[in-house]
């Protein structure tokens, strides 16, 4: 109960607080100031979508493949050295990726979204990975025992599965992803990254705001995207969520 | 009929070679239910394992309906064969009915079809289809779980079966109720099956042949009565237990011990006449009286008989307790300790009297097969 009472207490004050906030916008006509930059907004929130769908969707094109074929008994021996490397990579900075592939790739959309990639796919092959290792070796002998082939053991039992935990690795992987798109701005992409920086180098506070209350929300919405399609999507009998 | 013929299982460890199965040979007739039974690690799940190829036999060949599997298609193979693991294995993702379908789908069956055999094998395992078909595998418990683990294996109708502890997870109850469907089912189904267990008391009543294992060797292949009867060495003697004479009892039914003719007298019979006919058939204690259905209504006592004149309607006792046909020994020898009796009135199907068993008749043939091969030790010698 105490606890319940905090976080009630708690939701008041952000109601509260969110309402004055309101309010003090609202008065000192920031509102109208930001609304200046609505059409520069709408263009890059399409370009930064664009850059977060191109390296997204093909880290996932790229990655659970990846990820089904290291979970191979026959690739045991490779795969643990594999996600090793996989692993090391993840603790390099997203900008880093993004000036080492500037240096191969040169400027421009390429070069963003290979980097962007780069970054998108480790989470997913690691979830995908671990996901297929996770089902338990007793339905796999029953798959097999029962008759099934090893590709429709993989996508009649393996998979659907693995499907939660390979979700939460694509909703990890891609809301990172559209909160680290603003990068690839300084490697001359576009994108909402556009407003914050050259809003930060002109010490233009609203400008700033206008490129990251965007990019808040474009991650925040892509997570919950992703959350409805999981639910609907992953089977009810390997739902935690729809237990 | 499943054949084995030296099958063979060496594991290669860090530790050196552990032979699991040695040198197996054995058959099962068609249409029976054949146990695997030892102690653990000796070598059952692997032997099961290597007749559907889920573990590769390092040498010997495995035979079904007389043809060696050696040359069939892995897959083939397995969807002829009914396999339910040790621990159930249903597929979470996928519904009651789904999991049971699996199978016939494999083979192509049309949807209609499936979809029927699903319901009528919900009802063939005593669940009931609409409440549980459209159920996932989480929302059921574990003797339900397991019920649907034997479903599945048994959707496409094969005609070999492998259940490695089928009901090992089931409270003894359960296990029970679960055992007596099962071989009611298996009455009609007459699949060939290897049923691997660790209790003696599932082995007795489920085997057609039991088939004894320790480390690896196959040490004594039976029906379960020439077991019990006959254990071949100390091992399987001492693995049966002290008490597996009383075991045997589990195996005899009332009708195979049952004296037909026994006497009686009616209500309206005088106490005399049934004094005299308890003397006619050397009746120490008492004599039962029967309604014009010849069922029982009553026991006439010795004495009462003796000392009372009258006629028998008048003069009787309740009936303590009654032996049916099919009950097995072991209940009819549980009846009579507790009722402190030392034969009981046998009644069929309609409860008719037919027949008398008596604790003589059990000890008898408990101690005949004893004496035959004492006979024989003397013969030999
Ligand atoms: N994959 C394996 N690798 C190495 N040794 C194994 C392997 N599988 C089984 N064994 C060994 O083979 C022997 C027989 O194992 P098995 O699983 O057939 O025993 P079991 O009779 O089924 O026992 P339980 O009643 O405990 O299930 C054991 O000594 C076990 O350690
Ligand atoms: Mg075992």
């Amino acid at each position: 109960m105490p606890l319940q009472n905090m976080r009630g207490a708690l939701r008041l004050l952000l109601i509260i607080f969110v309402f004055v906030a309101g309010v003090w916008v609202q008065a000192s006509g920031t509102i109208e100031e930001l609304l200046f930059y609505l059409p520069d907004v709408k263009y890059l929130v399409g370009q930064h979508l664009w850059l977060t769908v191109m390296s997204g969707g093909l880290a996932i094109l790229v990655a659970i493949p990846l990820g089904i074929v290291l979970s191979r008994p026959s690739m045991a021996h490779l795969a643990e050295s594999v996600m090793q490397v996989l692993n090391v990579g993840t603790t390099i900075p997203t900008l880093a990726v993004l000036a080492l592939s500037m240096s191969f790739l040169g400027i421009g959309t390429l070069p963003a979204v290979f980097g962007l990639f780069v970054a998108t796919l480790l989470p997913i092959t690691r979830n995908t990975y671990a996901g297929l290792k996770g089902v338990s070796p007793a339905l796999r002998e029953a798959a097999s025992g029962i008759g099934m082939a090893p590709l429709q053991r993989l996508f009649k039992v393996e998979l659907p599965n693995a499907l939660y935990v390979i979700f939460a690795g694509i909703r990890t992987a891609l809301t990172i992803n559209v909160g680290t798109v603003p990068l690839a701005f300084l490697i001359g992409a576009g994108g909402l990254g556009e407003l914050i920086f050259t809003g930060i180098d002109l010490y233009d506070p609203l400008m700033m705001l206008a490129g990251a209350i965007p990019t808040a929300l474009l991650a925040i919405s892509v997570d919950a995207l992703i959350a409805t399609t999981a639910f609907a999507v992953v089977p009810r009998g390997v739902n935690p969520s729809r237990a | 009929m499943i054949r084995l013929d030296n099958l063979t299982k060496v594991f290669d460890t860090p530790k050196g070679a552990v032979t699991a199965a040695d040198q197996i040979t054995m058959e099962v007739p068609a249409g029976e239910i054949c146990i695997l039974l030892g102690p653990s690690g000796c070598g059952k799940t692997t032997s099961l394992k290597m007749i559907n190829r889920i573990i590769r036999p390092t040498s010997g060949k495995v035979f079904i309906n007389g043809e060696d599997t050696t040359g069939l298609n892995t897959q083939e193979l397995r969807r002829n064969i009914g396999y339910v693991i040790q621990q159930i294995g249903l597929f979470p993702n996928m519904t009651i009915e789904e999991n049971i379908s699996v199978v016939p789908k494999l083979l192509g069956w049309d949807k209609t079809r499936y979809k029927e055999r699903a319901r009528e094998l919900m009802r063939m395992i005593a669940l009931e289809p609409d409440a549980f078909l459209k159920r996932y595998p989480s929302e059921l418990s574990g003797g339900q779980q397991q019920r649907i683990g034997v479903a599945r294996a048994l959707a496409a109708d094969p005609p070999v079966m492998l259940m490695d502890e089928p009901f090992g997870a089931i409270d003894p109850i359960n296990r029970a109720v679960i055992q007596d469907e099962f071989l009611k089912m298996q009455q009609d189904l007459k699949k060939t099956i290897m049923f691997v267990s660790h209790d003696i008391d599932e082995a007795i009543k489920m085997g057609d042949h039991i088939a004894i294992f320790r480390a690896g060797r196959l040490e004594q292949y039976s029906r379960p009565d020439e077991l019990l009867a006959n254990p071949k060495d100390e091992f399987v003697e001492s693995f049966l237990g002290e008490d597996r004479a009383l075991k045997r009892l589990n195996l005899v039914k009332v009708r195979d011990l049952a004296s037909e003719n026994v006497a009686t007298v009616l209500p309206e019979e005088d106490l005399q006449t049934a004094l005299n006919r308890m003397d006619d058939h050397g009746y120490p204690g008492s004599i039962m009286m029967v309604n014009d259905r010849h069922q029982p209504v009553g026991v006439v006592q010795r004495p009462v008989a003796q000392t009372t004149k009258g006629y028998c309607r008048d003069h009787f006792e309740t009936v303590p307790t009654m032996a049916r046909l099919d009950d097995d020994l072991r209940k009819v020898a549980s009846l009579m300790f507790a009722h402190d009796m030392t034969w009981l009135p046998c009644v069929d199907d309609n409860g008719r009297l037919c027949g008398q068993i008596t604790q003589r008749a059990i000890t008898h043939h408990l101690g005949s097969r004893y004496r035959v091969q004492q006979a024989e030790t003397i013969a030999e010698v």
